[in-house]
């Protein structure tokens, strides 16, 4: 214990020493950074980039979709009317994703325009409160919407004609925080797409 | 000496146990030791100031480091930041000088960060996260946002998009200036893939409904992801480009997928009979199997740490709590610190995650070991959506 005790000042005094002249003597080693964004990367450590070398990259520089329906061909041609069925905003249990008996009369009048107007198409959009997690509810909010073109398609409209969005918690209705206000965000929007003229 | 001693019996005890076999692990950790209440390494720090004294403190502390005075530290930490740092560390249990070295080149906080590299390596042997970086979000009330880059502690944050739209669950490319991500601006959430290097952007994936959640193959090659094409939010499977593509579940509701480091798993959160559960498939194709979470409810935002021992996830009952469970399922999870959607560091030891204060998110580190915690430099607005660069 006394060469502890001995020892410990010493080597403060050293350190102490050493700090005070600077690199010059006291330090052997001396790490040359590079100015500029450091970033990811395997080499000198996690998420470094040895000697401030950018990555090259040989990542996708073309579009690519795989085939299949796209997400905004069909909806960007048309007009939004956001209006004609503002009143059958669907509301859902909390964590559900089933639309209640209660509401089901509020698909039969979507269905009903959808086929008085024939070149008409629909965007539902699925909505969530914001209790859980954003990307389970952003899946909630689709699983919601995909269940009104569900129930819709029963009712004769071809699933085609119907296409789904989900906000997630991101545009409650009310931006309150009690059960009144998620009671209005557990929800699907329904908006009438016409053909531009 | 008494302490010291103990303290550097309890590193040594927990060090071993997290080298034991999987099988011993996981008895161990449920029986006899619990690394989740690793003791911090007690450290003096004398001789800095300001900005470097502060990027030092917060480094060191989440990074399972305590500040005590020098007669009670296991290692000195000594310097100065006249004009560029220098610094050394003093094992006053070893008796010796560990670390002596002097940075040049870079912006203080850059060189703070360096050395704090320095000093975790030279005490643990484990590679340090000061210079590392993170993507994220920050959203207004109105729910639109952009993705953001920074340092791991929030600092030097650049928006990364300028897209005036909701945005959503960054990823980066394991290795690489680039990551992917939704974005609304097309209209219908798409995912897209941006080379940081170059600034430029494409769609990978804009099928009708949800293209959510990349998650990139610890390879780089492969992106997993949910798409609701065919009906329902499900774990789909494509080349980097977005070509390829494999479906690979068919379960009641998916989100989040994330890799194992051995890019053979893709853990995600699903339903069973409306029952939040955490789950994993074969990368490519095959049955589905639980992942036990029993003691942690409504589990979604799985995260398999780098070393594949652990998957970090959100845990949901009146509140939201960061949660950790033994990827091969031999524990029960372990309930650290309340918050959502963690993100490992590349040295399986730190997570980065959001927590509310008030009805705004913040993003906070945390040293999974010790719980120690806190929270990094605020982008204005909601930050949330870590991920952490690898």
């Amino acid at each position: 214990m006394i060469m502890n005790k001995m020892f410990y000042p010493l080597a403060l005094a050293l350190v102490a020493a050493l700090a005070t002249t600077g690199c010059k003597h006291g330090f052997t080693k001396v790490t040359p950074l590079p100015e500029g964004p450091s970033v990811v990367g395997p080499g000198t450590g996690p998420g470094l980039i040895p000697g401030g070398q950018m990555p090259t990259d040989t990542g996708p520089s073309t579009v690519q979709t795989g085939g299949g329906p796209t997400s905004e061909g069909d909806i960007n041609g048309m007009i939004p009317d956001r209006a004609a069925l503002a009143e059958q905003t669907v509301y859902f249990a909390f964590d559900s994703y089933v639309v209640k008996t209660k509401e089901h009369g509020k698909l039969v009048v979507v269905a009903e325009a959808l086929k008085s107007d024939p070149n008409a198409k629909l965007l539902v959009e699925g909505n969530c409160d914001e209790r859980g997690t954003e990307e389970y509810n952003r899946s909630l909010g689709e699983h919601r919407s995909l269940a009104a073109r569900e129930g819709l398609a029963k009712l004769g409209i071809d699933p085609m004609r119907v296409f789904t969005r989900s906000y997630g918690k991101d545009k409650p209705a009310d931006p309150g925080h009690d059960e009144s206000a998620w009671s209005k965000n557990r929800r699907d929007d329904f908006v009438l797409l016409h053909p531009k003229p | 000496m008494k302490k010291i001693i103990f303290n550097f019996l309890t590193i040594t005890l927990t060090a071993a146990a997290l080298n034991f076999s999987r099988a011993q692990q996981a008895i161990d950790i449920t029986t006899t030791i619990n690394p989740f209440g690793e003791k911090p390494i007690p450290v003096s720090l004398d001789g800095f100031s300001g900005e470097v004294e502060s990027v030092l403190k917060f480094d060191l502390y989440v990074q399972g480091f305590a500040f005590v005075t020098p007669d009670l530290a296991q290692y000195q930490i000594s310097g100065s930041a006249g004009g560029n740092v220098t610094g050394s560390v003093t094992d006053k249990f070893a008796k010796k000088v560990i670390l002596s070295r002097g940075y040049t080149g870079a912006a203080l906080r850059r060189e703070a960060h360096a050395f704090a590299d320095d000093i975790v390596f030279a005490i643990t042997g484990r590679k340090g996260i000061g210079q590392t970086k993170i993507a994220f979000k920050s959203q207004a009330a109105d729910g639109t946002g952009e993705i953001y880059v920074s340092d791991f502690d929030g600092h030097d944050a650049r928006a990364v998009t300028h897209d005036d739209a909701i945005v959503a669950a960054p990823a980066w490319v394991p290795g690489r200036l680039a990551l992917y991500y939704t974005s609304y601006q097309p209209g219908n959430p798409d995912i897209f893939y941006h080379n940081l290097s170059t600034g430029r952007r494409s769609i990978i994936s804009k099928f009708s409904g949800l293209n959510d959640s990349a998650a990139v193959s610890p390879d780089g090659s492969k992106v997993a992801m949910v798409l609701s094409k065919s009906g329902s939010p499900n774990v789909y499977v494509c080349n980097a480009d977005g070509s390829d593509l494999k479906r690979l579940t068919t379960s009641e509701e998916d989100s989040s997928p994330c890799w194992s480091p051995n890019g053979e798993w893709i853990c995600f959160a699903t339903k069973i009979q409306s029952r939040r559960v955490l789950a994993k498939v074969p990368a490519d194709g095959g049955r589905i199997q639980i992942v036990r979470t029993a003691g942690a409810p409504n589990p979604t935002e799985p995260d398999w740490s780098p070393d594949g021992k652990w998957i970090a996830f959100t845990s949901q009952t009146s509140e939201f709590d960061i949660c950790v469970v033994p990827a091969d399922g031999g524990a029960s999870p372990v309930v650290l610190v309340p918050g959502q959607d963690p993100s490992w560091s590349a040295n399986s030891r730190t997570l980065v995650f959001n927590r509310a204060i008030g009805y705004r998110q913040v993003l906070s580190v945390l040293d999974v070991f010790t719980k120690q915690a806190k929270d990094v430099a605020r982008t204005s607005g909601s930050n949330s959506e870590a991920a952490w660069a690898r």
